[in-house]
């Protein structure tokens, strides 16, 4: 009975993880392919200024909001797009963390379902928090 | 910088230590970007190169994903104490850190220990998180057992913490806290150690982001340079002999290490 199952689950483990790594491919091209067009439509516009990042100033840094850099992005604004790329990229880890949670919550799994739901509060927590 | 990027990633990946310890001496040593900037580029682009090494192995079934989820706790908890120092510490320091561990790391990519397989019965917290598990191997699935869980818990914090604070995936600390400690077979460690980076880097920058350590302009270049070099190294890893490479890297390192010391003590940044 207990070899029974725990050949079960290894069997849903491996499928989970060819799964996964199909996530996190896709997840870093498509976010790749965007930083690329971003990049491209950047250069087009700024490619000729010159650029200082020797001194630290938070404000110079990035678009405020999500909103405002969706807006910009659509306006075809390279700087926007690059955003949204890396927005991209942060998501895909987190999109791994969440479909982890899943195939545990599958297998029934409480104690791992719980553990990977700590490590996503502490992502979104890292993303939206104000504690840090 | 681009052509910069490409060869950090090309080099990170062939070596094993990742591209952030060449990214972000190479931004702030030659291109004199502030160091704040570099570790927000860096730890970016570490997340694009652990998914996209991880995606690869864990097809294979390396990587042990209980385990990795379960000592991500810790990584990710660390990364966001150590990105909320980086916040508060002058660059000057963080270059003085950065030296140091850049020191370290090449002393622990020149040695290279096999871990030694214990056969004693798991205790009351190994079986309670299901870690032991089998890896392929030429001869099949080979059983083995995580031991020590606490302590590698401990020493992942810290490997989370130095990711956070320095823009680095900090692979080498993960991959010594594996298997030296929790005595996790080598391929294991180094797949399952790739997996971790990635969601430890996403804490990271996410404190990052919101504290204007990313620009778009610095991060384009980087990702997209480190992300082309390590997909040519990835490539080149399986036919070349790179223990000569090792050696030779480990020596730029800790050549760049001296260099980031000196300039965070004499005030450069």
């Amino acid at each position: 009975m207990a070899e029974t199952k725990a050949a079960q689950s290894s069997w849903t483990d491996e499928r989970v993880e060819k799964l996964l790594g199909t996530l996190l491919l896709t997840g870093v091209m498509i976010s790749g392919l965007v930083v690329l067009i971003g990049g491209g439509l950047y250069l087009l516009r700024y490619g000729r200024d010159p650029v200082h990042y020797e001194n630290f100033d938070p404000q110079q840094a990035s678009l405020h909001g999500i909103v405002e850099v969706g807006k910009f992005a659509l306006r075809g604004d390279g700087r926007a797009i690059i955003e949204i790329g890396l927005l991209l990229l942060i998501a895909t880890p987190m999109m791994r963390v969440v479909f982890s949670m899943v195939a545990f919550a599958l297998e029934k799994d409480r104690l791992y379902v719980v553990l990977t739901l700590i490590v996503l509060v502490i992502l979104l927590l890292s993303l939206l928090g104000r504690v840090t | 910088m681009l052509l910069g990027s490409i060869v950090a990633g090309l080099l990170g990946s062939l070596t094993g230590l990742g591209g952030g310890v060449v990214i972000v001496p190479l931004l702030v040593l030659v291109f004199h970007v502030n160091v704040k900037y570099a570790i927000g580029a860096s730890l970016v682009s570490v997340i694009a190169t652990s998914s996209g090494a991880a995606a690869a192995y864990v097809r294979e079934g390396y990587s042990n994903i209980r385990m990795g989820m379960f000592l991500e706790i810790a990584t990710t908890l660390g990364a966001l104490l150590g990105a909320s120092l980086a916040t508060r510490l002058p660059a000057g320091i963080l270059a003085v850190v950065f030296g140091a561990v850049l020191i370290v790391s090449a002393g622990l990519s020149l040695q290279h220990v096999d871990p030694v397989s214990t056969s004693d019965p798991p205790g009351h917290l190994e079986t309670l998180l299901k870690l032991d598990s089998a890896y392929p191997t030429p001869e099949g699935l080979e059983e083995y057992h995580v031991r020590r869980i606490p302590a590698g818990f401990a020493m992942m914090f810290g490997a989370g913490t130095l990711s956070g604070l320095l823009g680095t995936g900090s692979g080498a600390f993960k991959v010594l806290a594996m298997d030296q400690i929790m005595r996790v077979p080598f391929k294991v460690s180094t797949t399952t150690s790739n997996f971790m980076i990635g969601v430890t880097a996403a804490a990271g920058v996410g404190v990052y982001l919101r504290r204007g350590f990313v620009v778009p302009g610095l991060a384009m270049p980087v990702i997209l340079g480190v992300l082309a070099g390590s997909m040519i190294g990835t490539r080149l890893l399986v036919r070349m002999e790179t223990r000569w490479l090792r050696i030779a890297f480990a020596i730029v390192i800790a050549a760049l290490g001296v260099e980031m010391i000196y300039g965070g003590i004499s005030g450069r940044f």
